[in-house]
This record gives C-alpha cells, structure tokens and sequence, in this order.
C-alpha cells in the first residue's frame, strides 16, 4: 500500500457523489441551529435612580411638553387629545420656538419633554410616541448640523456632534405610570 | 424490429451535476457568516413593534438580551397567558434582573463595562406596566444604557 506509483494514484478516485451529501448535511445543520438576528433598536439613556421625587417645583410651565398615553392608546398632549401623527411637527416647534410665542420653550436648551403612561397603555403605543420625539429631536439636530457644517448630524465629528447636543440637549423625562387600566 | 426502433440522435444532454456541491458551498458559507448561533431559546412570543429612529447595536459581546411577552402556545398551560420577563433562557421575575445583570457584568472585562447595553425584546402588546418594572430594576441596577428592539418602518 505504500506505493506512490503514477498507476495507483490515478485508480484512487473519489467518488464526489457524496460531497453533495456532506455540504447538504452541514446546510441542514447550520439552518436548524441558527437565526437571523435583528439586532437594531431604539437606543436610551435611563435617568439614574433616585430615591428622592424628582424637584419639579422650578421649571417653568412654558418649558414642559407633557404627553400623557392612556389605558386606550389615546394622546393628550399639553392637555388637549391628539392624534400621533402631528406629534413631531409640534415637538420641533414646542423646541425651537420660531415665533417665540410665550407658552413655547425659551430656548432649546431649557425645552423638556414629559411622558407618562398608564399601565395598561400598550408598548406599542408607547413605542411609537417615543420613536417621534426623539425623531423631532433628531431631526432638529440635522437641520442645525446642516446649517452650521454643511453635513448631517450623523456626518459630524465627535466634537461637532456634541457642540450641538448642548446646544439641542435630548431631555426626555418619564414619570411613574398611573395605574387605571393594567388589569383590563 | 426497425420500425420500432428507439429514436437515439435526439437523446436529451445529460444535466452534469458536478456543479451541485459548489451550489450548495455557496449557500452555507451564506448561511455561516450570515446568522449567528442561536443561544437562547425564546419561550415567548416576540413581535417587537416598528420604529424609525433605530441604532444598530454593535460589540454583541456587551449586550443581555431581555425577553418580555406571552408565552409560547406549548408553554401555556404550565405558564398561564399573561406575559412574562424572560431572562437568558428562563422564566424570572423582575426582582431576578439584578443577579441577571451581574452575570452578564463578571464575562466582561473591567474597561468595557460602562458600553454594556440592554435589549429590551417586548412584544408589542405588553403593557406598560410590566415595561415600567423592568426599567426601575435596570436603572436601581447603574444599567441605563437601553435599546428597545424594533424593526425599520419605512418613513411615510
């Protein structure tokens, strides 16, 4: 056997009939052992915890975009019932203040935006109003990159992304959900 | 007997199926690079909602993964209906998400520890009641970084 003649190599042919077979096992196998991981996301920072209630008594009316999500999915925002779809055009303009109307923020810096649910909302709902404040914000931070660089925020720098994350700071606050409609 | 000969210029050319393995090659190295090893199995049913404003979440290493909805048909009777927080591969509570997290925290070393982040896998009809536990155990936790996992909705 341990002949390395010319003749014995070209008898020893291997049979590729069965190479099919092993790339199909090792196919079945890799199918049935993984997945297709969707790993994207919308991405938050949680306020540290605090013991204490939060100070409210400083901030000024004017500087506080309240949304509230009922049991029912519905919006109230700032105390009125509203549809979702408005939600970001009237974030933007509650944030920037074009006209610098008084029951608008002061200036972007000091804009705060408020949610709070109920237990029972969904977190669908819920995901969907916060998905369009922070678009509104995102959204406000490319125009300003756009003005001032030429390029969209995302384009920026580290410096001249966060130049204007102090300028349009994300203030995003959650209060204690209420609990009218968990068990429903 | 010549009439009934068999007719053998038009034979149909043979399909060479030297080129089937290097076909299916192709589709496993597709399927190798393409997914990842499932670790976990979800007893839960999962349909995270849409969203537009998503990061992708890189360095999958420093991410836990929790798991909140209605169990799974099979695992109904002994589960009940109501949704559940799954953490790893079981059941738990939201009291067991400290020690889920410290877990997580000792696989990873010491300089990397502040970019570890936390998908919140939540069906979309969960309510927020069980959502607001879980983010109260995470942030009395020091865990703040969160990503709540949803797929791209196309901008209307």
């Amino acid at each position: 056997m341990a002949k390395k003649s010319t003749k014995d190599r070209l008898n020893n042919e291997v049979n590729a009939g069965s190479m099919a077979d092993i790339a199909f096992l090792l196919l079945i196998f890799f199918l049935v052992t993984t997945t297709i991981v969707e790993d994207k996301g919308v991405l938050v920072q949680l306020p540290p915890w605090s013991d204490d209630e939060p100070d409210i008594t400083k901030l000024k009316t004017r500087n506080v975009f309240s949304v509230l999500v009922n049991a029912n999915n519905e919006l109230l925002v700032r105390g009125e019932p509203k549809d979702i779809g408005n939600l970001r055009a009237d974030c933007k303009e509650f944030i920037t203040n074009p006209q610098k109307l008084p029951n608008l923020a002061e200036n972007p810096k000091k804009a705060i935006i408020s949610l709070k649910n109920d237990r029972g909302t969904k977190y669908v709902a819920y995901l969907e109003v916060y998905n369009e404040v922070k678009a509104a914000y995102n959204e406000l931070r490319d125009d300003l990159a756009n003005r001032r660089y030429g390029k969209n925020y995302e384009d920026c720098t580290r410096d001249e992304k966060k130049l204007i994350r102090t300028e349009i700071p994300l203030v995003i606050s959650e209060a204690e959900p209420t609990n009218f409609g968990e068990d429903n | 007997m010549s009439k009934f000969q068999k007719k053998r210029g038009k034979s149909s050319p043979e399909v060479s199926t030297a080129s089937l393995p290097d076909i299916i090659f192709m589709l496993l190295f597709f399927f190798m690079v393409v997914t990842t090893m499932r670790d976990t199995e979800l007893m839960i049913d999962v349909k995270t909602p849409d969203a537009t404003e998503l990061t992708k979440l890189e360095k999958k290493s420093l991410v836990n993964y929790i798991y909140i909805g209605k169990p799974k048909l099979k695992f109904q009777e002994t589960y009940g209906t109501n949704p559940r927080i799954q953490l790893g591969d079981k059941f738990a509570s939201e009291k067991d998400i400290p020690l889920f997290l410290q877990q997580h925290k000792a696989k990873i070393p010491e300089v990397q520890r502040g970019g570890i982040k936390t998908s919140l896998r939540i069906d979309e009809n969960v309510k927020m009641g069980v959502v607001a536990d879980v983010k109260t155990a995470l942030r009395k936790s020091g865990q703040l970084l969160v990503n709540y996992s949803a797929k791209r909705r196309a901008e209307k």
